[in-house]
């Protein structure tokens, strides 16, 4: 069409809509309500799909190594009786040790592979602390803190003194901040570890972490590898975890397996440890797009059927139009440029109340309360999702727009001037 | 010499609902230049059919039309629009102005859609029409608000914008009183003598159609006169 007759067409759209300003209003206000809700919805749930990830991400190794005691084995019957139906009840667990061999040659050639960003080791284990009569149950990780401290940045998870004072103090404990608040001790107070095998040591606090999620800071501390093997009396060489951060912690789901493959021990990866955490996140997206396009769906119905009834009142007006020379596609461009602007200013404003929304959503002060420490909902205000909004936004007008508007354009002028 | 405007040869057609039944039924017309042509007859004898057929809103009928020298058969309905826009000039009998546009932007919008004059230039035409039909004071009027004799005086303005080869009126004045039914035809009247406008309308006045150029007579879809 030419651009003239374009022009034309778009000042009489003008003039029908602002001609009755109430019922383009309302038209705009549906779409405005969907668009701005989608935006609403998706800042704050990819806010908070972000920030478990990302707590994930700084709670957990990217790969885990680790010795996976294996409940199935054979039973004895099953080699006594090869021919026979062996069933055997209440099969026990053999005693496995979780050593995992060799874990300093195994950190050392991983550390060489492309996209490692570090390997450590650890010695991680169960234990009780006992501060004048309270007695917690927790773990404690034996580790080379400077190494941990590539991995994880313990530097600024500190809340209270500094990674180095483990260096200098053999028998020093950092200690998670919601562990140390249950147990009321400070820094400087000497806590009595207890191992499962009834061991028992006195470590001194020398200092505190918060990572932000509860099960991590309630119940982890750090102290110096020789500490906890001498506290498990263990020999020097006893390692139960090898601890690997990527450059690209996406690539960690097809690293495992090599890694499992190449070493012969169970390599984990981030997704699966945190499988549940994530599943949120899934969750959550489904919810965003429902609820969103549920809604655009309405405000399409209800442009669908404003221009339907436009249309219906406008039958004469169409009529003289193509009597006096108007195309068919003149008529239908009347249309839906109608709908196209109330689907370009109902989205623009559905942004505008979006952003506001979501600004006001992540003023709120909102208590994480033991789980993860927070004082706000996380917000995110990524400028895709507005683009995301418009494009939505009018696509959708569009489509409500189109059918009325054809019929528009084939109506037939004698029809109606007939009367 | 007088030039032919509009010429209909043969002009055959049926209606299927509700059953088969032949409205119209050979009909030749033939309009010249400057003639104002009345085309009269009984009720329901297929006046307004016709006027389809030669307005080309209709097209679906048996015969020859030419308007204006081109010979219109087998023309796709986007053409007839543009056709239409440039050569014919309409008066219904209800004078459907757009409601929600003012006197000028109604008559302005044909010769707007035709794009051979600017905006301003539009703009003057309308004036000088209305001017002669009486209406300027009106101009800035939301149409909805004038009278019934005013709003076809307007639609008169309307048709006229185009300079249209022909001007075609089914029943113009047949929803005025005496007063602008006379008005209306002092109009056709002096745009056909001093302008040598071409124009064809259907009319059950027998007054009007008594000072036209010529009369058809239509009975029972065929002319008898
Ligand atoms: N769409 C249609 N379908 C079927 N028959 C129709 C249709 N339109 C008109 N007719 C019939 O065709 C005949 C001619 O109708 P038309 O409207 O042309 O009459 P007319 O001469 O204009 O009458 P009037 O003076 O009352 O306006 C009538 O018998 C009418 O009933
Ligand atoms: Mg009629």
């Amino acid at each position: 069409m030419k651009f003239t007759s374009f022009k034309l067409s778009a000042g009489i759209a003008k003039t029908q809509l602002l001609s009755k300003p109430r019922q383009t209003l309302v038209a705009m206000l549906g779409v405005t309500f969907g668009i701005g809700m989608f935006i609403a919805l998706i800042s704050m749930m990819t806010g908070l799909n972000k920030l478990t990830e990302d707590l994930a991400m700084t709670s957990s190794p990217d790969i885990r190594i680790y010795y996976d005691i294996s409940p199935d084995r054979k039973s004895i019957a099953e080699f006594v009786n090869q021919e026979g139906l062996n069933i055997t009840h209440h099969q026990k667990p053999k005693n496995e040790s979780i050593k995992v061999r060799n874990a300093k040659q195994i950190a050392e050639q991983i550390r060489k592979r492309p996209n490692v960003k570090g390997a450590s080791i650890l010695l991680n284990s169960q234990v009780f602390y006992n501060y004048g009569p309270v007695q917690l149950n927790g773990t404690i990780a034996g580790v080379d803190i400077l190494e941990e401290d590539k991995l994880f940045d313990l530097t600024h998870k500190m809340k209270e003194g500094r990674i180095e004072n483990l260096i200098s103090n053999p028998d020093g404990i950092i200690m998670g901040t919601g562990l140390a608040k249950k147990l009321r001790a400070k820094t400087g107070d000497r806590v009595v570890i207890t191992t499962p095998q009834g061991f028992t040591q006195t470590l001194k606090i020398v200092g505190l972490f918060q990572i932000g999620i509860g099960v991590v800071d309630n119940t982890r501390s750090y102290a110096n590898l020789s500490t906890v093997q001498t506290i498990l009396q263990k020999e020097k060489s006893f390692i139960t975890d090898v601890n690997v951060k990527l450059y690209d912690y996406t690539k960690a789901k097809e690293l495992a397996p090599i890694l499992q493959n190449d070493f012969g021990y169970k390599a984990e990866d981030w997704e699966t440890a945190n499988a549940t955490l994530l599943v949120g996140a899934i969750i959550r997206n489904i919810i965003t797009y429902a609820v969103s396009i549920t809604l655009l769906i309405v405000a399409g119905f209800g442009i669908y059927n404003i221009l339907n009834i436009t249309i219906h009142n406008k039958m004469k007006d169409i009529a003289i139009l193509k009597a006096m020379g108007f195309s068919g596609p003149d008529v239908r461009s009347i249309f839906m440029i109608q709908s196209l602007v109330i689907g370009f200013f109902g989205s623009l404003m559905g942004l505008i109340f979006g952003f506001v929304f979501s600004y006001l959503i992540s003023l709120a002060p909102f208590n994480g309360g033991d789980i993860i420490s927070i004082t706000h909902l996380p917000v995110n205000f990524n400028p895709l999702f507005y683009v995301i909004g418009i494009v939505f936004g009018v696509a959708t007008t569009a489509n409500a727009g189109y059918m009325p508007s054809r019929k528009a354009a084939q109506v037939d002028p004698i029809e109606i001037l007939r009367g | 010499m007088k030039t032919e405007v509009l010429r209909a040869t043969g002009i055959t057609k049926y209606f299927y609902e509700p059953e088969k039944f032949q409205v119209l039924k050979g009909i030749d017309v033939q309009v010249n230049k400057g003639e104002f042509v009345a085309l009269v007859g009984k009720s329901g004898c297929g006046k307004s059919t016709l006027m389809y057929v030669l307005s080309t809103m209709d097209t679906q009928y048996e015969g020859e039309l030419i308007v204006a020298g081109q010979k219109l058969n087998d023309w796709s309905q986007n053409q007839l629009a543009a056709f239409r826009n440039q050569h014919i000039g309409f008066v219904f009998q209800f004078h459907y102005l757009l409601p929600e546009f003012t006197v000028l932007q109604n008559i302005m919008l044909p010769a707007l859609k035709l794009n051979r004059w600017t905006e301003s230039e539009v703009e003057e035409r309308a004036y000088t029409k209305l001017k002669m039909l009486g209406m300027q004071d009106h101009a800035l009027k939301v149409s909805a608000k004038l009278s019934g004799g005013q709003q076809q005086r307007v639609a008169i303005a309307r048709a006229l914008i185009n300079e249209p080869d022909i001007i075609m009126g089914d029943e113009p004045t047949g929803n005025l009183d005496s007063y602008n039914t006379q008005l209306v035809f002092d109009i056709f009247k002096e745009l056909t003598d001093v302008y040598h406008q071409s124009i064809i309308a259907v009319t059950h006045d027998e007054e009007f159609a008594a000072k036209s150029s010529r009369i058809i007579e239509m009975a029972d879809g065929k002319i008898i006169h």
